[in-house]
């Protein structure tokens, strides 16, 4: 990918948007969370979703494979689409929707479980093999692809929740791709891991956009500069400016998101 | 990136759509299971609701029959004369109203067995209140025996073959001849509330066990509260850490979880056999429960009291207080509410306790009013077991009644407990 | 009621030193020219203080007078009897002090003993003496302790400090009555054990398979007979409580507790959750009732259509099935506790792989509550087998070692009950027996309690 920021890349312009997003509002409860954003996100790109805390972006973020219905009293309004598709009509079905859109947390959270287990779970309850074979290339695949594989490759039985913090998250990864989604959504992936770890995590991160689309939600500019292509800046559960990260770092257009950037709050 | 390839997912292929409508189909009947065990425990509580209320809310009332009577002075062995003396009132209430009661009740015919053996009681207070009725003829309402009292309320399944309806032909005879003679009524039945145990159905009541419950209750309130709150304040905010508090701590987490019949066992060994305190007294009960639910209030106290914040603390402290002053004028004062849903949970639980009093001998058959602290008793959870076990009939829904108005008085303290506890809740 | 006037007498007089103390005190304050620092501590303590002190030691020579006093006075009237006239302690010993005490309070128009009305007035001569005594002794030792602390009173005495150090090893006293709680539990159990193991063999009594005190109440065959083997007792407690009961309690709470928490609106859960909790507060003999008169019939017809002619009315199902009911909404709050201990992302995680919801509970919720369920299910199994009174009303009291759950079994509560209830004389094996089943109930709820309650908190420290 281009990581010259003189050079004004083309994303979003002439590729057909994987998700797109219009006059989305959220509520919880009788609070407003986000209040018509609207933005589009493509395929093998980074987007990263930057603001201060509570500015909505994570709220944004879990709209997108519809982890809000989870929440009690939260509701959502306007229109989300994957592939042309409403995520939120009647017809889609929600397993099926969050099969194709992953999503990593912010705590690393592998399940109780062996390490192959954490990351079979996903192909095994959607059915995606039909042998064990099968299986176990899936698994060593999304290992392989999260950079795991090596370090783990003898210890498959062993417990997921025994690992490092960078390495549960990184499962964590693993267990996401298993099922070969096409969005995965990273709900600030590296706030709870030490510098190597991230530094780890954000490598990973730009081999997998060669074949996902990515949306990142971090607080840490420096992060959003590094992996993502695509910026967006929340404040105040609106969405303030999006465009190349390269142009928000170097020339926001709006003087609410250089303040942030330059550090005058946040 | 070296990954081996993969076909993506073709979620629209008739096998992919046919397993997750299998999924779906899973997620329903296991929704639908959770939901009917929901109903099944609910219902179980409705149902168990409803056989109580059906058999119970009877017990209520009472049947009574008119009966003419008049106060012969003969038949009392009273000497009218000397009504008017000094004398006249003591010589009224030990006449013979008994022997009044049989010659008023061979004027009911057919239907002349039929009343309460307590019957000439109605008697004796109407001549002592009104003096000047001797050798006049009147109609009082007295109460019937408890199998009339039943037939009136339609208890006994008359199509049913004599002899396994339990009531005989000629006691349904009487009952016709009274319902059609008119001399029945049906009215609240303030014997049961107001009257100790008894050996018949139509006198027996739970006044007794109620007074009983109610000094049991007091005893074990001023020994369990004061204890708990002290040992939970101990635990929480002076204890040393070290064996002795651990070994505290764990006596009192095992004490709540030991059976309640242990508790008994512990009352009879020591309190009766070894301290000598008197056998059936609400004083050995009360003390018994007290040490039973001391455990429930101490971790209901230790929780309250965890929860007020370390800032309060540092805040009194601050200002020069010592901790001792810290406790008692800012702690407790803020984790009172969560004691007192502790505290009354736990003496909900006493209330509603059983097994550990029979062992102490708290099934006593009392037909008195309990006259103190060291006398003889029994309480309502007993009253029910000790009508429960007995073979007459008209017990049954003395019983029930009983358990309603044991349930009423558990639902007002539980809910009370609810309500303090989402009223007073407080988020730090 | 003496003893309530002698009370009230040393509490007033305590009140008095406290008001004494603190005159003194706020003498002293007033004296210093009211300065704060003056006088060391606040008028209140010293009278605390003072009224502490005298108090302390009148309640104690109070409360021992009142545990051990009875047993003094009957000791010095009975020794006033030659020594072959003496009744042997035991039940004989207890109801002729109790026919001379109803003697002496009147209760008692005449005795049978004819020891009795001799007893009766050295019993109340004594008695007047001792309780004058004990009264006069409390009365001393208040104002000693009194004047002591009133003596003590000075601008530079600590008397906040101490009065605090006072309240302190109150709270600790406190403390220490649960271990002597339980200290009592053990050892009234293993004392009267013991004098029933001395009768009858401990092997006997835990493996033999016939149990039937009642045959054992002729003296010479005590022990002898055989009628002691408790193991049909164990089985039915554990067939009724852990095995009846579990299978009815486990799934409806488990599957009430999971839809509880997953599943129903928060409005909806605000308001069963309440009913459940309600149904934990229904007392345990309005269970059994409840057994005895609806469901025990209903059992028994179905038993009889299944072809069992003599199907008892007393059955084990019957029992076991409302105790289970009884246990639904502590299984149901033991397993709401440890499903609510499962972090959110767990359970966030699973459902963003696109797992239903019931994948989630089945794959990841219910095995990573499961140590606190299993705790959970175990205090549960704990209670069960240690209730009494659904057991005493619908399980009967036949001693049988069968598996039918149609058929009439016994537990040790029961028996318990049974043997504790009737006609008492304390010294038998029979009455004996029941402290040695209850030391066996003891043991067994005290280790599933300490065994459930060290998983359950090991599983929770795992997820915090």
């Amino acid at each position: 990918m281009n990581q010259n920021p003189a050079q004004k890349p083309a994303i979003g312009h002439n590729s057909v948007p994987k998700m797109t997003a219009r006059d989305v509002n959220v509520f919880y409860g009788q609070k407003q969370a986000i209040r018509n954003v609207s933005i589009d996100v493509t395929s093998e790109h980074v987007t990263a979703f930057i603001g201060p805390s509570g500015c909505g972006k994570s709220t944004f973020l879990r709209c997108l494979n519809r982890m809000n219905d989870t929440v009690d009293g939260a509701r959502v309004e306007g229109r989300i689409e994957l592939d042309a598709q409403d995520i939120y009509a009647p017809a889609m079905d929600v397993v099926q929707l969050r099969a194709r859109v992953g999503m990593v947390f912010q705590k690393p959270n592998p399940f109780p479980k062996s390490i192959y287990e954490n990351v079979a779970y996903g192909p095994r309850i959607h059915g995606l093999a039909r042998a064990k074979a099968d299986m176990d290339n899936i698994v060593e695949s999304a290992l392989r692809r999260a950079g795991l594989w090596d370090e783990v490759k003898d210890r498959l039985g062993e417990s997921g929740t025994a690992m490092s913090g960078g390495q549960q998250q990184r499962l964590c990864i693993a267990r996401a791709i298993a099922v070969d989604p096409e969005v995965i959504l990273m709900d600030e992936p590296c706030s709870a891991l030490d510098p190597i770890a991230t530094a780890r995590i954000e490598e990973l991160i730009d081999e997998l956009r060669g074949r996902y689309a990515i949306v990142i939600v971090t607080h840490n500019m420096q992060q959003a500069a590094r992996v993502s292509q695509k910026t967006a800046f929340f404040h105040l559960g609106t969405l303030v400016e999006y465009d190349d990260t390269s142009a928000i770092f170097t020339n926001p257009r709006e003087t609410r998101t250089k303040d942030y950037i330059t550090g005058r709050y946040g | 990136m070296s990954a081996i390839e993969r076909r993506p997912t073709d979620w629209a292929s008739p096998a992919m759509q046919a397993r997750i409508a299998a999924r779906y189909r899973a997620e329903r009947n296991f929704r639908r299971l959770g939901a009917t065990a929901l109903v099944v425990a609910a219902g179980f509580l409705a149902f168990l609701l409803f056989t109580i209320v059906r058999d119970g809310w009877s017990g209520f009332l009472r049947t009574e029959a008119r009966l003419e009577v008049t106060f012969t002075p003969a038949t009392l062995g009273v000497d009218p004369a000397a009504v008017a003396g000094p004398d006249g009132k003591a010589m009224l209430a030990r006449a013979d109203y008994v022997a009044l009661l049989n010659e008023a009740a061979r004027g009911l015919g057919p239907a002349s067995g039929t009343l309460s053996d307590a019957a000439w009681l109605a008697l004796r207070e109407r001549l002592l209140a009104d003096p000047g009725l001797l050798g006049q003829r009147v109609s009082l309402w007295v109460p019937v025996r408890s199998t009339i009292d039943l037939l009136a309320k339609g208890k006994f399944d008359l199509e049913a073959p004599a002899d396994s309806r339990g009531v005989s032909d000629r006691e349904v005879a009487a009952w016709r001849w009274l319902e059609r003679e008119g001399r029945l009524r049906t009215g609240f039945n303030s014997a049961f509330l107001g009257n100790a145990d008894s050996t018949e159905p139509e006198l027996a009541g739970i006044g007794g066990a109620a007074l009983g419950s109610l000094f049991t209750l007091f005893i074990t309130i001023i020994i369990a509260f004061p204890l708990g709150v002290l040992s939970a304040v101990w635990l929480e905010e002076f204890a040393p850490r070290g064996r002795l508090a651990d070994v505290i701590e764990l006596s009192i987490n095992n004490l709540a979880a030991v059976p309640s019949i242990i508790f008994g066992l512990l009352g009879l060994a020591f309190f009766l056999n070894i301290a000598g305190l008197p056998r059936s007294s609400p004083l050995v009960g009360g003390i018994t429960l007290a040490l039973m639910i001391m455990p429930v209030i101490v971790i209901a106290a230790r929780v309250a009291i965890k929860a007020v914040p370390p800032s309060i603390r540092d805040a009194a402290l601050g200002i020069g207080a010592s901790p001792i002053q810290v406790v008692f004028q800012h702690v407790l004062p803020l984790a009172l509410p969560g004691i007192m849903t502790g505290t009354i949970i736990g003496i909900a639980r006493a209330l509603g306790e059983t097994a550990p009093l029979l062992l102490i001998g708290m099934r006593a058959f009392v037909t008195d009013v309990p006259q103190g602290l060291s006398a003889p008793a029994t309480v309502l959870p007993m009253q029910v077991f000790l009508w429960s076990d007995d073979v007459q009939r008209g017990f049954v829904e003395k019983t029930s009644a009983a358990i309603l108005v044991l349930l009423v008085i558990l639902i007002a303290m539980n809910s009370l407990a609810i309500y303090l506890r989402n009223r007073f809740e407080r988020r730090w | 009621m003496k003893l309530l006037i002698a009370l009230a007498l040393v509490l007033a007089l305590a009140g008095l030193a406290y008001l004494a103390g603190r005159a003194r005190a706020t003498r002293l304050t007033l004296a210093a020219g009211g300065r704060i620092g003056a006088v060391h501590s606040r008028p209140v303590y010293h009278g605390a203080y003072v009224a502490v002190l005298a108090l302390a030691p009148a309640l104690i020579v109070l409360a021992g007078w009142g545990l051990a006093g009875e047993g003094v006075i009957e000791g010095r009237v009975l020794a006033t009897l030659d020594a072959a006239s003496q009744p042997a302690p035991g039940p004989d010993r207890a109801a002729l002090m109790n026919e001379v005490r109803g003697l002496v309070a009147g209760d008692l128009p005449q005795a049978f003993n004819p020891l009795a009305p001799v007893l009766a007035p050295r019993y109340a001569a004594t008695k007047t003496n001792l309780d004058l005594l004990a009264g006069a002794l409390a009365v001393a030792l208040l104002c000693l302790g009194g004047l002591w602390g009133y003596s003590r009173i000075r601008p530079d005495f600590r008397a906040r400090n101490r009065v605090e150090m006072q309240v302190r090893i109150l709270l600790l006293l406190a403390s220490v009555v649960a271990i002597l709680t339980t200290f009592g539990i053990v050892l009234s159990l293993i004392f009267e054990s013991i004098r029933f193991f001395r009768m009858v063999s401990p092997v006997e009594f835990l493996t033999g398979l016939a149990w039937s005190p009642q045959t054992a109440l002729r003296a010479d065959q005590v022990g002898s007979t055989g009628a002691f083997g408790a193991v049909p007792l164990f089985w039915g407690t554990i067939f009724i409580g852990a095995i009846i009961a579990m299978a009815v309690a486990i799934p409806l709470g488990l599957m009430s507790a999971i839809y509880l928490t997953q599943y129903a609106a928060p409005r909806l859960r605000r308001w069963l959750k309440p009913v459940l909790e309600l149904l934990a507060g229904v007392p345990t003999v309005v269970y059994g009732f409840f057994a005895a008169l609806s469901v025990a019939p209903v059992v028994r017809q179905v038993a009889v259509a299944l072809g069992m002619a003599d199907a008892s009315a007393d059955s084990a199902l019957a029992a076991g099935l409302v105790m289970g009911v009884m246990i639904i909404p502590f299984v149901s709050s033991m397993a709401d506790d440890a499903l609510a201990a499962v972090p959110r992302a767990m359970r966030d995680g699973s459902l963003a792989m696109g797992a239903t919801m019931s994948e989630t509970v089945k794959k990841v919720m219910v095995p990573a509550a499961l140590p606190g369920i299993i705790g959970g299910v175990l205090l549960a199994v704990s209670r069960a087998i240690g209730e009494t009174m659904i057991v005493v009303m619908a399980a009967g009291l036949a001693a049988n070692l069968t598996a039918n759950p149609f058929s009439s079994v016994t537990t040790v509560t029961t028996q318990i009950v049974a043997l504790l209830t009737g006609d008492q004389e304390f010294d038998s094996a029979k009455t004996l027996s029941a402290f040695a089943l209850g030391l066996v109930l003891f043991g067994m709820t005290l280790v599933l309690n300490i065994y459930a309650l060290a998983v359950v908190k090991r599983y929770r420290e795992a997820y915090e």
